[in-house]
């Protein structure tokens, strides 16, 4: 699925890299630490946290992420937005809090890294 | 010197860590001085200044503030009245109550030891300032910015970031003391010491830094940390390494 088409299903507010939407979205991680986004986020995933520090567009980039979605309505900083305007990493803004947002992209079919992991 | 040592105005820390309990313990630990940081606040800094004076320990004014982040960074100032300043900006960035049951105590006492007041706001939760506008605000009270227990997998600039960022202005990192050397660690050339974040009194002096400076103050360690005016560390460990 599109992030293009997560962002309009789920209200989703751009920020940063409108432009930059018409990517795959292959798979949801979360985590507000960002050593542990860089140790188990995956190429091409949608990552979603609170943390508004530019380092994120850094660790998204890193990761070769397919965007950020911060939630609960929190506002990249303005270096945050900036940064990820200049390296094309998406950032989105929900109203929701993690835990429904998470349970809305998991609905619209957007797996996490074991997916597999409820027929075990 | 042990650069981060708590009070019992700290919720996590012993409620024997009261002002002469402090300095005569650092003493007896061979320091020349000890840094005063609880958890964001500063109420019982002045009363471990006062104890420092009588037993001739030099005590540096700071506090271990939480950014927004949830990193933990060493703020230390020239003077008591500067770390006032920087105390009341925390307190109203601050938000919450504590809940002793929970967190622990929070208790403000006189330099003997004596409770004078419980603190009420939760010093154990973060403010809401981000940690570039956090190092600003240090210096711009012309403080010295440290990253805590940067080796830490919790509530450090390494865990909470991934890595320090490049932009920011940072005048050093602390190692715990249980932390490994120092290349094992992403410190991009920032000046290293190492405290002992003592929450119990024999954990003071279990790590230290020694500089090469002509007095105990905040002017000095910083140009210490900057390698100037031929200031500089001489080393820094565990006591136990």
């Amino acid at each position: 699925m599109h992030l293009s088409e997560i962002a309009q299903i789920l209200a989703l507010e751009i920020r940063s890299a409108a432009k930059h939407l018409d990517t795959d979205v292959l798979g949801g991680y979360a985590s507000d630490l960002m050593s542990d986004v860089m140790a188990n986020a995956e190429e091409g995933y949608l990552w979603v946290t609170l943390q508004t520090h530019a380092n994120i567009v850094a660790v998204a980039a890193m990761k070769e992420l397919a965007g950020i979605i911060l939630i609960n309505g929190r506002e990249p900083e303005k270096e945050t937005a900036e940064k990820a305007e200049e390296k094309n990493i998406p950032i989105l803004v929900s109203r929701l809090p993690a835990f429904e947002l998470i349970g809305r992209l998991y609905e619209l079919g957007i797996p996490g890294l074991r997916a597999d992991a409820e027929e075990s | 010197m042990d650069l981060h040592v708590h009070t019992c105005l700290s919720p996590c820390a012993d409620l024997s860590m009261v002002p002469r309990t402090i300095v005569g313990r650092a003493k007896q630990a061979g320091l020349n001085a000890v840094g005063i940081c609880d958890h964001n606040a500063a109420a019982n800094v002045q009363a471990v200044c006062e104890a420092g004076r009588e037993a001739g320990i030099a005590v540096i004014a700071g506090m271990e503030v939480t950014t927004a982040e949830e990193i933990h960074l060493l703020a230390l100032f020239e003077s008591e009245k500067k770390l006032l300043k920087f105390a009341d900006l925390v307190r109203n960035h601050l938000s919450g109550s504590n809940d002793p049951e929970l967190f622990g105590d929070q208790i403000v006492v006189g330099k003997n030891g004596d409770p004078t007041a419980l603190e009420e706001s939760l010093l154990i939760g973060a403010t809401d300032l981000g940690v570039n506008r956090m190092v600003k605000e240090i210096h711009q009270l012309e403080g010295l910015a440290i990253a805590s227990h940067v080796d830490r997998q919790t509530f450090s600039i390494l865990s909470q970031l991934g890595f320090i960022p490049a932009e920011l202005d940072l005048d050093g990192v602390e190692l715990s003391q249980r932390a490994g050397p120092e290349e094992h660690y992403e410190l991009r050339g920032l000046p290293v010491v190492r405290c002992s974040d003592a929450h119990f009194p024999e954990e003071i002096g279990s790590a230290f830094t020694t500089f090469f400076i002509e007095e105990a103050s905040v002017a000095e360690i910083g140009m210490a940390l900057a390698a100037r005016e031929g200031r500089k560390i001489l080393k820094c460990r565990a006591r136990d390494s």
